[in-house]
């Protein structure tokens, strides 16, 4: 049972009314730069808004949904009472105070740097003093779920962790280690000179560091989604997971190798070698081996619960499938998202492929379909797996539930196509309009407005996962039956110790990390020359 | 194998096992296979990203050097290839338009006055981040003669949107008798 209901409930709402918020000035974005629109007169404010929305979407919401998911997941796998709740509540509240001290100054137009800073730019010292406010608040969840792991640990000898418990604490420190480079771009060489301190730096040097952060960042978003792949969706829809061994040995290898990779963001950088270049190239290709497993092993827990139904046949099983539970939709939603977004990731990382793309619409597609669409609709499922058990109440909207994915994948689909299609054609990102008049522009208007209409079925998507939440704090009150997760066909009854700690995982993860931006670090710090003057926006103070 | 629950819980263990190691397997050699593919083309065509760690000061840029204004734009090197100078600054491209020849070997030198920018030239795989402090440098060769664009693709202020500049492939020998006159070519939009 989960005793910190408040704690979790808090969370997860906080994270969907600003996802809610975010999502409107995403789709205010696509239809002002579209042919539906004129030419905005003051471009900045679609710059303070791709900001905000990017703060809110990629730092904001998901923490707050791994944290949320991380409380919950810690009493209901380890069956114990939270240790440490004041401090979550102390990480809440600094998250709350770090968003309003970063969205306020954005909104004044005095930050419109983006959510990934962009320095030598440099704007109000508040935005960065409040990212990093919710970066440590969701620090102190970090600690709070090795604390709590290591107390049911001395409680249970030898006794195998509980998957889902392994997972998120594998989650919670791939987290703690990767916000360390943005965390060091910001303390060492931002906030010195947003607060005067001094006025030169080194933009090379900031986005290697930033490279660090960002990287694995996507793969900290895309946890909560895998937790529930391995341990909510084989419970729902009636199967088994296939294999407890290869879903940790998947977190583990997410741990190790999602974080030496980030400099594949920096293929088209001139302050990298083609050396570190490469080898990151090659490590991007080893982080979809535990992705290649997952799709397998889940896959192969679907296929339990349909023979369990009664399917029959190579294909004919899939028939059986529980089509129209909410889980079983939003899975194989997620897998068709992450099948082409997955795609789309291997051109991204392919050392020569990636010139075609980079920067371009095509990115601004991918993340979107892996995050927005394979990671985002399983935020839904599990909210919504989640919710009886938070509130004590029934869930009855099944079918607005059912149209409520629905919708999101069929918007998703519709915004990210155009995107990666005009991207091969080579239209940048972040523009505020685009001259539709321009000869090679001309033909790239009716993409524009196919995202802008996707983006609208998106909009009406997120509404409608809000009133269901909202509608199931008014429902009928139910006996639900005690929350459970998926049981192995095979559960572990001893492990290796390898597998039943993350000791070894961490260690190779800050190993790698050393060996792979070791050297470009150490050599662009000793890059005197490469200090150059920052240029302040919002008005000099 | 739902039904084989109950049966000898060793031999599915092992079943389920073999068939795991049996795909991943194939997804190792599979992604083994790509990145053997990446080096093969790295080396064999020479493709690869721009790479070169070179520093130069932005704050001189115009008062000496390789990127003062009138050293920019497309010069012909002796050994006849082409070298393309270029400086990004907020909110433009140094020349606006861009005129290199079909068929010979072009080398561009890109640097930043001020904030990141980035460039593109639309139709081509040349594609480039141009950051202050540094200077990027790679070479590539047009097939044939058109008009591309080249947007800048990073965010770099307010008028981010408006930078755009362009790019004329032109004839070689159209591009040797614009050469024969001027020491740094660039073009009319």
């Amino acid at each position: 049972m989960i005793s910190n209901r408040r704690l979790v409930l808090a969370h997860f709402w906080l994270a969907f009314a600003v996802f809610g918020l975010a999502i409107l000035l995403g789709e205010w974005q696509m239809f002002i730069r579209s042919p539906l629109h004129g030419w905005l007169h003051n471009p900045d404010l679609y710059y303070r808004s791709v900001t905000a929305h990017g703060t809110v979407m990629g730092y904001v919401f998901p923490t707050l949904v791994a944290m949320g998911f991380g409380y919950a997941i810690c009493e209901l796998s380890l069956d114990q009472p939270l240790i440490g709740r004041r401090w979550a509540w102390v990480g809440y509240a600094m998250i709350i105070v770090g968003s309003v001290a970063a969205v306020v100054p954005v909104a004044l137009g005095l930050d419109s740097v983006l959510y990934t800073f962009y320095p030598p730019m440099i704007g109000n010292a508040f935005y960065y003093i409040g990212v990093v406010l919710v970066v440590v608040g969701s620090w102190v969840w970090v600690v709070l779920m090795g604390v709590n792991l290591n107390a049911w640990k001395r409680a249970h000898p030898g006794a195998p962790v509980p998957l889902p418990m392994f997972a998120n604490v594998a989650a919670a420190y791939l987290w703690g280690w990767t916000a360390v480079g943005a965390a060091l771009e910001l303390l060492f060489q931002i906030l010195p000179v947003a607060l005067g301190f001094s006025n030169t730096i080194n933009a090379g040097l900031s986005r290697v560091l930033f490279s660090w952060t960002l990287h694995a960042i996507v793969y900290f978003w895309l946890m909560p989604a895998y937790i529930a792949f391995y341990t909510i969706v084989p419970r729902a829809i009636g199967g088994r997971l296939y294999s407890d061994t290869m879903a940790r040995v998947s977190f583990a290898l997410f741990l190790v190798f999602s974080m030496p990779i980030g400099i594949h963001h920096l293929f088209a950088d001139p302050q990298v070698g083609s050396g570190f270049k490469f080898i990151h190239s090659v490590f991007t290709a080893m982080v979809t081996i535990p992705t290649l497993l997952t799709v397998f092993t889940i896959c192969a827990s679907v296929e339990i619960a349909a023979r369990l139904r009664g399917g029959k046949g190579v294909f004919g099983w899939l028939k059986a499938l529980p089509w129209d539970n909410p889980q079983m939709l939003a899975l194989a939603f997620s897998f068709v998202m992450l099948g082409f977004g997955g795609a789309g990731g291997l051109i991204n990382m392919s050392y020569q492929l990636d010139s075609t793309v980079h920067n371009t619409q095509w990115i601004t597609g991918h993340f979107h379909l892996i995050f927005g669409g394979a990671v985002v609709i399983m935020y839904f499922a599990i909210a919504y797996d989640l919710w009886p058990h938070l509130t004590g109440r029934a869930m009855q909207d099944l079918s607005l539930i059912r149209t409520q994915l629905w919708l999101w994948f069929v918007g998703m689909i519709v915004t990210t196509f155009p995107w990666h299609y005009v991207g091969i054609l080579g239209m940048p990102r972040r523009m505020a309009y685009f001259d539709y008049s321009a000869p090679g522009l001309s033909g790239e208007g009716i993409t524009v407005i196919m995202s802008t209409v996707g983006g609208a079925l998106l909009v009406v998507s997120a509404l409608l996962f809000l009133l269901i939440l909202y509608r199931n704090h008014s429902a009928s009150r139910a006996e639900t039956t005690p929350f459970t997760f998926s049981r192995a066909i095979h559960e572990p009854t001893s492990l290796p110790l390898a597998l039943n700690g993350l000791g070894l995982w961490v260690g190779l993860m800050i190993a790698l990390t050393i060996t792979n931006y070791g050297y470009p670090i150490a050599q662009l710090i000793g890059l005197h020359d490469a200090q150059v003057p920052a240029v302040f926006i919002g008005g000099k103070r | 194998m739902a039904q084989s629950f109950s049966a000898n819980s060793h031999d599915t263990a092992a079943l389920t096992a073999r068939i795991e190691k049996r795909w991943a397997f194939l997804m190792v050699s599979i992604i083994a296979l790509l990145v053997a593919i990446m080096i093969f083309t790295g080396l064999h065509w020479a493709m690869m990203p721009p790479s070169r760690v070179e520093t130069i000061d932005p704050s001189t840029l115009h008062v000496s050097g390789e990127f003062v204004e009138s050293n920019l734009g497309s010069a012909v090197e002796p050994n006849g290839s082409v070298t393309v100078r270029i400086v990004g600054q907020q909110y433009s491209f140094t020349p606006q338009c861009i005129v290199v020849p079909s068929k010979t070997p072009i080398t561009f030198r890109v640097t930043s006055a001020d904030v990141i920018h980035g460039m593109l030239i639309t139709g081509t795989n040349i594609n480039s981040m141009v950051e202050p402090g540094y200077i990027s440098t790679f070479k590539t060769e047009f097939e044939r003669a058109g008009d591309h664009l080249m947007p800048c693709h990073e965010y770099c202020g307010v008028g981010h949107e408006a930078m755009w500049a362009n790019v004329k492939v032109v004839d070689k020998d159209v591009f040797s008798k614009m050469a024969a006159n001027t020491r740094r070519l660039t073009c009319d939009l």
